[in-house]
């Protein structure tokens, strides 16, 4: 569960205020499929951002599963962020000198999970995504659909309950993002709940509930 | 995070920048190296000096003609400048006192030996039987000089091994005559191979009495006293009574200098161990050098990995935790940089104590020990400003690559 009440995120730049994010109020339920849509410079990432506690709010209160989780210190939010959050992004964001295997396997290590248990989820998630023979591959010896599937693949290694894409197919072609938007939206089956920025109207509408931004705020709802 | 997991990941870092890595591990390990090699060699210097005093002989008190004007010991009475004479007699009055076992007067002069159609310049040594004793020679063959009125010029003398060598190739020498200056000795004794020792070859020297030696160079006086006390113990007595002694002879000029041979060893190992000191400190700045370098690469690879760290941030990892990868990072750099600078400095020792086997080079414990400290704590400290630098890193921007 995922509630914002009057959060709102100014920058300031050489001095003037820039407001990315104006009195936004919004809760998402567990399991819910929300896209955001809106032109560029609205405030879509820097809200995603807020979300995955990456940034902090100017003002206004954030609730995760009930705690404010503004109030957290540096080191709770990475533990919140560690078991309850994955990323997925336009650029990828793979570490380049690691194997498919091991970036998949870096949220497990940076929390700790016993060396058993992380090649157990690494095989099976290298199953799930179809890339087992990739396993000893370098990012750079994969293709964009591939990079992002392993990208998927470690954002849901920690069983996260919310996934947050920005963009996700902005770097790939129509049918590859296509394929991507597909493995996403099979994990909303298992109550993840998957927030997607896009660009795309197409996959924007498939989504139950269409987030429209327009300069830091939330102009429409479309619930489906 | 597992302590495991941390080495193993910082160890991927590593490899994934190879050259980086080597080089800084070269400059690290050359660091440590130089520092083994260079205090080896020090301490190598200290020990074969240390050896050479005591081949000289034991519970020694030397005595010197003249007396230098500070307190101590100068280079001066090491060359044994002679502004006043120091008399057979003086020697042999030594004697009276309890604590002096045996005493061997030295003069010094050079001259020309001949046999036959041979001949060269030879160091030529005045002195008495119990030489042999204080001065721990061995004989190779015949006799030493003989023990005896110490005023006897007898036409006696004991050849050094390479001398004998020289003037009857591999036959002994002993039983027959040659010639030194204008004056003629039997030969009666060869001394057995020994080398180099205080700068005084004794292979390369013949021995005569003391009486002869002065006839020979027209002299009377004394270039040293060698004064052996009758135990350890004694020694610092036996140094007394000889003062007291000669300077009473000399109607209390004090116009000699006395030294414990002990002494002049503390002093030169107190030379060769501030040397020493001196050129491992010299060393450990190349290691501050590494240290600095380490800290700069440490900075590069913080700006070409923002990304990364945002990345990291962005999967759970607290700043503490981006601060550790990166510590170990460099710990793991300097350690593999001192761990091979330690190999290869020992390595370096034992191909000198091969190229120099009179030299006991070895590094001191307390070099290496920090040696080690200096390459990992510069390692540790340069490291903890990068280290702090990327872990405050603001996720957002870090991901945007800003
Ligand atoms: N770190 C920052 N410093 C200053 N201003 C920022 C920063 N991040 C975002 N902004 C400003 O906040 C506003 C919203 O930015 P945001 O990145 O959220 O837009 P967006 O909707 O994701 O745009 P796009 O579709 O182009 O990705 C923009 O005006 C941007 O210039
Ligand atoms: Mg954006």
């Amino acid at each position: 569960m995922i509630q914002l009440s009057d959060v709102s995120r100014s920058f300031v730049v050489g001095g003037q205020t820039v407001s990315a994010l104006r009195n936004i109020d919004l809760s998402i339920a567990d399991g819910d499929y929300v896209s955001i849509m809106g032109p560029s410079g609205s405030g879509k990432s820097t809200l995603l951002n807020l979300i995955g506690l990456l940034d902090r709010p100017s003002s206004g209160i954030y609730k995760l599963d009930g705690g404010n989780v503004t109030a957290l210190n540096d080191e709770q939010q990475a533990r919140v962020r560690s078991e309850k959050i994955g990323f997925v992004f336009q650029s990828f964001h793979l570490v380049p000198r690691l194997s498919a295997a091991m970036n998949i396997e870096l949220p497990l290590i940076l929390a700790g999970i016993p060396v058993d248990e992380r090649r157990r989820r690494v095989a099976q998630l290298l199953d799930n995504y179809g890339l087992t023979e990739r396993a000893d591959h370098r990012p750079d010896q994969l293709s964009g659909g591939q990079r992002q599937r392993v990208a998927i693949a470690r954002a849901t290694s920690m069983h996260p309950s919310v996934l947050l894409a920005d963009e996700p197919t902005g770097n790939l072609d129509q049918a590859t993002g296509r394929e991507v938007i597909n493995l996403l939206e099979q994990l909303t089956e298992q109550q993840v709940t998957l927030i997607l920025v896009t660009h795309d109207p197409v996959i924007g509408g498939r989504a139950k509930r269409q987030l429209h931004m327009v300069d830091g705020q939330i102009i429409s709802q479309i619930e489906s | 995070m597992r302590y495991l997991d941390v080495v193993q990941f910082a160890a991927v870092s590593l490899q994934g920048s190879r050259t980086r890595t080597l080089l800084m591990i070269l400059a690290m390990s050359i660091g440590v190296a130089a520092v083994v090699v260079l205090t080896a060699l020090g301490e190598g210097a200290r020990r074969y000096v240390i050896n050479q005093f005591s081949s000289l002989g034991t519970n020694l008190v030397l005595v010197f003609p003249g007396r230098t004007e500070t307190a101590g010991i100068g280079p001066g009475m090491l060359l044994g400048q002679i502004p006043r004479e120091l008399s057979l007699d003086d020697a042999e009055a030594l004697l009276r006192s309890r604590s002096v076992g045996r005493i061997a007067p030295l003069t010094v002069g050079s001259s020309q030996i001949s046999k036959d159609a041979k001949n060269r310049e030879v160091i030529v040594l005045g002195s008495t039987a119990d030489l042999m004793t204080v001065r721990h020679m061995t004989l190779g063959r015949g006799r030493f000089l003989p023990p005896g009125d110490v005023h006897a010029s007898e036409s006696v003398c004991v050849l050094g091994a390479k001398i004998n060598s020289e003037l009857f190739g591999k036959e002994s020498g002993v039983g027959a005559w040659v010639r030194l200056g204008d004056r003629r000795f039997r030969v009666i004794g060869i001394l057995s191979r020994q080398g180099e020792s205080m700068g005084f070859n004794t292979d390369e020297i013949v021995i005569v009495p003391v009486a002869s030696a002065h006839m020979l160079f027209n002299t009377s006086g004394l270039f040293r006293i060698l004064v052996e006390a009758k135990s350890r113990d004694s020694i610092e007595q036996a140094r007394k009574d000889t003062e007291t002694i000669l300077f009473a002879r000399h109607n209390g000029e004090k116009d000699v200098t006395v030294v414990t041979q002990d002494a002049v060893l503390a002093t030169f190992d107190r030379i060769l161990r501030a040397l020493t000191l001196a050129v491992g400190g010299i060393a450990a700045i190349s290691l501050a050098v590494a240290g600095i370098l380490i800290m700069n690469v440490m900075l590069i690879a913080v700006s070409q990995r923002v990304q990364e760290i945002g990345l990291l941030k962005a999967l759970g990892a607290p700043a503490a935790k981006i601060r550790t990868l990166f510590f170990t990072e460099a710990v793991l750099l300097s350690g593999i940089g001192s761990i091979t600078g330690l190999v290869i400095g020992e390595a370096g020792v034992l191909v000198i104590a091969r190229l120099y086997p009179s030299l006991p080079v070895a590094a001191p414990w307390w070099a290496v020990l920090a040696a080690v400290a200096t390459s990992l704590g510069t390692g540790i400290l340069f490291s903890v400003w990068p280290a702090r630098r990327a872990a405050q890193l603001d996720p957002v921007t870090a991901l945007a690559g800003r």
